[in-house]
């Protein structure tokens, strides 16, 4: 997974939403529309079950827009793997225009700021029930999608999506630890989350900038639930994570992948399937599933509301689930597969995989899909999250501003007698 | 004259639609709720970040001033220099702009870090490592490098125009040259540092991407904390207009109260 794609087109999005920064310069390929072509693919062939399913709008030019995670299908760069969208436009006729986001949020705020048409999108868990609550996404008409049969038993109706209307999963993983060996001397088996707090290792820890994922941490360690919507609870979370702040090198996201690589830091979390990724480029590396347990994430497909191809989208999210495309997507994007054909194919070495696909016992005992919290949970998580970063200042703004302000108005003062003074020498 | 005032009208256009309803839109979210109905509450609500404002203003202001100091030598020189080289020294200014700013400060980063090059050309002689990543003071150095050709091509092109002459003038009767410095050219000069600082100090006051790249998530800024309404874990697209709103405010009163040093005739707010 090309995380510094992903990560630029993150940046990228940011900056289009806010506009503040001065940099809407070049760096677009990565964040442009990346019209699926229909040339002939020379990789393996593709069989389809239902032939006539698939060929029921052919000719009839329908296009349909996709809008998933960067670096998040294959797209058949590599030698032998299939170029899934073209693949779909080849079988159905159907066009995709098929765009990058870099975060739930940004997701989030694109459909709400309205102004844009999805028919397929893929959303985490959390997210899903946010948009289920708001009416953002509509129930699915599970009669278009005949595949989804391969779904294991254990994704079916998932807590985000308790009656499993809206949503097909798509890939799923965990968050756990990744770090550097020849600095860390603690046994693999016993590495937990309280190895973030540990002063032994200060400046050499990074954590998420992201409060649901970093309060996650915390909430673990406390013994609360994930999904805690409660207010002391919230509190002692964040004061937990004040606690870390003097210990913690940096708070980010992508650049886990870089700084982790480069020897830069020497632990992170970070999520399963990019891990593996890191430890192809770092041979010190290793990724450790903490024992007191962890944050299952899911994304799955799903169709806004006012879609205007919902059943081609069916279609799509259908063509998502035959077996070789799962196959081909799963393999290339490294994460875990929900799909019981894909994972049939899977090499046996990716199957005993303990990152990858940790076993039924750990992730029924020890893993929590986030749900969506309530409006009042999320603001306070956002609130403690801003006042836990910008602590470190909290004493000095006493007489900081009041000192701004004085100082404004002298110069206004200053410039007003300057100009009186000026204006009485100068009588010509 | 009056026909050609037709052909400013492109831009008038551009300028309503894409920049005054804009600013509009920003002042109407900042004054109402979800359901639409008025409240100061966001407004208010800006204050609990003040501490987050000063250290937007502080950290802008001290690059604004490094930049000053570097670009005001630099663009006398460069001012001063033949023709001919001057093309080539311009462009030897502008060239870390052909490449993208993202890129830039991803540099800066692999430069900075506890294992990059400074610090191992360091531990080569037996010093460091140093923590220079992550501080305001990379903050600082980003906003230094991304915005320094900003304040040395305004700098440059007012300079270029001081007349040769008014600088012999002053000698010849007798100033010496730190004299002729602060009587003939910073006052001439004083539109183009003008230009210079707004063009260095609004930028640098709502970047986010620099604080977040070298800052290491834990020196925020008011852009990041715009960002944060907007992607962050609650979607509070009101508090973020209300912030915007008042460093918008922030940034009006500091730019008029920089006007006022400017010569009379040449006021710009």
């Amino acid at each position: 997974m090309n995380v510094i794609f992903k990560r630029l087109s993150a940046v990228l999005c940011a900056a289009a939403v806010i506009g503040l920064s001065g940099c809407t310069g070049a760096v677009q390929a990565s964040d442009g529309t990346a019209e699926a072509e229909t040339e002939e693919s020379e990789a393996q062939t593709l069989t389809v079950e239902d032939m006539d399913y698939y060929t029921r709008f052919k000719g009839q030019d329908i296009s349909i827009n996709v809008y998933n995670w960067g670096e998040y299908i294959c797209t058949g760069a590599d030698e032998g793997t299939l170029n899934v969208n073209a693949e779909f436009t080849k079988l159905t006729g159907i066009k995709v225009n098929y765009t990058n986001y870099a975060t739930n949020e940004e997701l989030y705020a694109k459909l709400k700021g309205g102004g844009a048409s999805y028919d397929v999108i893929i959303p985490s868990d959390y997210m899903i029930s946010k948009m289920i609550k708001e009416d953002m996404i509509q129930p699915l008409d599970f009669d278009n999608i005949p595949n989804f049969r391969y779904i294991m038993p254990s994704f079916v109706d998932p807590a985000y999506d308790p009656e499993n209307a809206y949503s097909v999963p798509y890939t799923w993983g965990t968050v756990g630890l990744i770090y550097n060996t020849t600095q860390i001397d603690i046994p693999k088996e016993e590495i937990d989350w309280d190895i973030l707090w540990n002063e032994d290792y200060a400046d050499q820890i990074l954590m998420f900038d992201n409060p649901r994922d970093a309060f996650a941490i915390a909430e673990i360690m406390m013994g609360y639930s994930l999904n805690t919507e409660d207010k002391d609870e919230l509190t002692a979370a964040a004061n937990k994570l004040k606690e870390q702040k003097s210990v913690v090198q940096a708070y980010v996201m992508d650049e886990i992948f870089d700084k982790m690589a480069a020897n830069d830091a020497w632990i992170a979390p970070y999520y399963a399937g990019d891990a593996l990724t890191i430890l192809d480029e770092n041979e010190d590396l290793d990724f450790a599933v903490p024992k007191s347990g962890t944050n299952l994430f899911i994304d799955a497909m799903c169709i806004p509301t006012g879609a205007k191809q919902k059943e081609a989208a069916e279609m799509y999210i259908n063509f998502m689930c035959e077996p070789d495309i799962a196959y081909a997507n799963i393999d290339y994007i490294c994460y875990s597969t929900p799909h019981s054909a894909a994972y049939e194919m899977l090499d046996e070495e990716t199957r005993e995989n303990p990152v990858s696909y940790p076993g039924d016992e750990y992730l029924d005992e020890h893993t929590t899909i986030f749900v969506n919290l309530s409006d009042e949970a999320n603001l306070q998580m956002q609130t403690l999250w801003t006042e836990m970063k910008s602590a470190e200042n909290q004493n000095t703004n006493l007489w900081l501003v009041p000192t701004f302000l004085l100082l404004c108005l002298g110069l206004i003062i200053f410039t007003l007698i300057r100009r009186y003074v000026k204006k009485k020498k100068d009588i010509y | 004259m009056k026909k050609l005032k037709v052909f400013a009208t492109p831009y008038l256009v551009w300028m309503a639609v894409f920049i005054v309803v804009p600013l509009l839109m920003v002042a109407y979210f900042a004054f109402t709720d979800e359901e639409g109905h008025f409240t100061m509450d966001y407004i208010a609500g800006v204050g609990q970040y003040a501490n987050i404002f000063v250290r937007s203003i502080w950290l802008a202001v001290i690059a604004t001033v490094i930049c000053l100091v570097l670009a005001y030598p630099v663009s006398f020189i460069l001012s001063r220099m033949k023709k001919h080289h001057q093309a080539t020294m311009l462009m030897i200014v502008m060239l870390p702009m052909w490449m993208n700013f993202l890129l830039r400060t991803y540099a800066w980063m692999t430069l900075l870090g506890n294992n990059g090059i400074i610090n191992n050309i360091l531990g080569f002689f037996g010093l460091g490592p140093f923590k220079l990543i992550n501080t305001e003071g990379a903050v600082v150095l980003g906003m230094v490098y991304n915005y320094l050709p900003f304040m040395i091509l305004p700098l440059y092109s007012v300079m270029v125009k001081i007349d040769k002459s008014l600088i012999e003038a002053a000698s010849d009767l007798g100033c010496n040259p730190v004299k002729v410095l602060f009587r003939v050219v910073v006052p001439l000069s004083v539109p183009g540092i003008m230009s210079g600082v707004t063009m260095v100090f609004v930028p640098a006051i709502s970047t986010f991407i620099i604080s977040r790249m070298l800052g290491g998530g834990s020196n925020l800024l008011i852009g990041d904390l715009i960002e944060m309404q907007f992607l962050g874990n609650s979607y509070n697209p009101h508090l973020g207009a209300g912030i915007s709103l008042v460093l918008m405010v922030i940034i009006l009163v500091i730019m008029t109260l920089m006007n006022q040093f400017n010569p009379d005739d040449q006021v710009l707010i």
